[in-house]
């Protein structure tokens, strides 16, 4: 019985540290650095190429794509906005670019399209396939011209949770990469209001929470620092989730 | 004169012999490379463990293929783990995911590096790897018997076949596919590495071998822990710190 309760106070007592040092400052510094050694091994992995999410046929589409996270926009400019089929729906791109733009659906209907079919992994561990489309973001970035000094685009979004609106980012390396497109159609329909209607970001090689939904604005800056909470996006912020989510 | 140098020579002889037998003698029974490996491999399983249960409670179905998000499609759904077997010890996806992803790599990088020193000083070959003549059915049969007296003998090399076939299923298959599944659930090196998707058969797949995996570990770890329990603990675990003597092994 003593052994028992020896036993029982040494695994409270190795809880109570691990709680202790998974939130210390020190632990963060080394989740971090694991973290950028995941995705620095991500991206040497490549040799050279860009690396390209798995894309899939049309015969392993899930029947349903889930949604999560936000599923009902629930504002009143967002539910007209809907009732209006979208019509004077625009995304802002600003920050540090030559032209900043405004672009409605056509706008972005009329550039190239891409379509992929390309598998959604959200960060608590399902995954569903779906085929999406819409113009790559290098194309709308090449429109605007982008400035040298800009290191990381920012999404701006319709939609807010219990702590705030919410909003996500990505390096210039996702920005631009081939797969990275502002999808207005899943399944060839335009999107259901719980997958992101009428905008979503798709970031192909990061978790669900780095496609932000209900797109309104794109924004180039030099740093993370004054947006937000300045860790780069809403479940970076307020959650504690990492901005690097490639794992 | 003579004489004396030929004295000299034979002690010098007598006493190299010594030597060498005090060596032979105080060889380690576990190499300093192994105990080390043993350790932090146990630290680094027991958090991975514990981190990706309450990982497990962020979504607690699992599936076989491509995709999978509802209970319907699910194999199995898995318990609850209450929060005395989880790091942290109440439900946060991110700071167990934070735990997971740091001590992936120390678990990663200390398992390659015991392989490599493993193979370089014959540890695999000479102690893990079974000989043709060990797989003979009344071989097999006699260290069965041997383990259900609890005779724990060795017969010359260091450990049984049972020992042998249980450890080299451990660092040659489990704890390796650990790593490869893991690592076929991020979408980072899905995209690195399609590959990985293939073998396993799909990103649910890999979650569903990973999760099996790690129950296999987990058992395997009380199966050991008994039986260390049952072969002289306080000599076993002695010996895993300090190195042990080889010849006390026999």
């Amino acid at each position: 019985m003593r052994r028992r309760n020896f036993l029982a106070a040494a695994g409270a007592a190795f809880l109570a540290g691990c709680n202790k040092v998974g939130e210390s400052q020190v632990f963060g510094a080394l989740v971090d650095g694991a973290e950028s050694w995941h995705r620095g091994i991500h991206r040497a992995l490549g040799m050279g190429r860009i690396t390209m999410a798995p894309e899939y046929t049309s015969a392993d589409v899930s029947p349903f794509f889930r949604g999560n996270g936000t599923t009902e926009v629930g504002t009143p400019e967002y539910n007209a906005a809907r009732e209006a089929g979208f019509a004077d729906w625009r995304v802002a791109v600003g920050g540090l670019v030559e032209t900043p733009l405004s672009l409605s659906l056509d706008d972005l209907r009329s550039l190239p399209q891409r379509t992929q079919i390309t598998r959604h992994d959200c960060v608590e561990g399902w995954s569903a396939i779906g085929e999406w489309t819409g113009p790559q973001l290098s194309a709308v970035l090449a429109m605007a011209g982008v400035k040298p000094e800009a290191r990381f685009v920012v999404f701006r979004c319709a939609d807010s949770l219990r702590s705030g609106p919410y909003y996500e980012s990505c390096d210039m390396d996702d920005a631009l990469h081939p797969q990275t497109i502002i999808a207005h159609l899943l399944n060839g329909e335009p999107l259901p209001e719980r997958n992101g209607a009428p905008l979503r970001m798709r970031i192909e090689r990061q978790l669900g929470y780095k496609h932000p939904k209900y797109l309104t604005g794109i924004e180039l800056v030099t740093s993370l620092d004054g947006i937000g909470l300045g860790k780069g996006g809403y479940w970076e912020d307020h959650n504690g989730y990492q901005w690097y989510a490639g794992i | 004169m003579a004489t004396d140098a030929s004295a000299i020579r034979d002690q010098a002889a007598v006493s190299e012999e010594e030597f060498s037998s005090t060596v032979r003698k105080t060889r380690k029974r576990h190499a300093l490379a192994t105990r080390i490996w043993h350790w932090v491999n146990l630290a680094s399983v027991v958090i991975l463990f514990m981190s990706g249960l309450n990982i497990s409670n962020a979504h607690r179905y699992l599936y076989w293929g491509d995709w999978g998000f509802s209970p319907d499609q699910a194999w199995l759904a898995v318990p609850r783990f209450p929060g005395w077997m989880t790091i942290p010890d109440y439900y946060s996806l991110a700071i167990a995911r934070d735990w997971h992803v740091l001590f992936a790599w120390v678990f990663a990088l200390n398992i390659t590096l015991f392989m490599i020193v493993s193979l370089a000083n014959g540890h695999f070959v000479r102690d893990l790897f079974t000989r043709a003549a060990e797989w003979r059915p009344a071989h097999i049969w006699a260290d069965i018997r041997a383990h259900l007296r609890l005779q724990f003998d060795h017969a010359g090399s260091k450990f049984n076949f049972l020992q042998k076939v249980a450890y080299s299923k451990v660092i040659f298959l489990l704890l390796p596919l650990m790593i490869f599944t893991g690592m076929a659930i991020s979408p980072g090196m899905n995209a690195a590495a399609p590959w990985l998707l293939d073998i396993f058969g799909g990103r649910q797949s890999a979650r569903s071998i990973h999760f099996l995996c790690a129950w296999a570990l987990m058992a395997f770890l009380l199966l050991h822990l008994a039986l260390v329990l049952l072969s002289g603990p306080a000599k076993q675990l002695r010996d895993m710190i300090t190195g042990g003597r080889e010849d006390a092994a026999a």
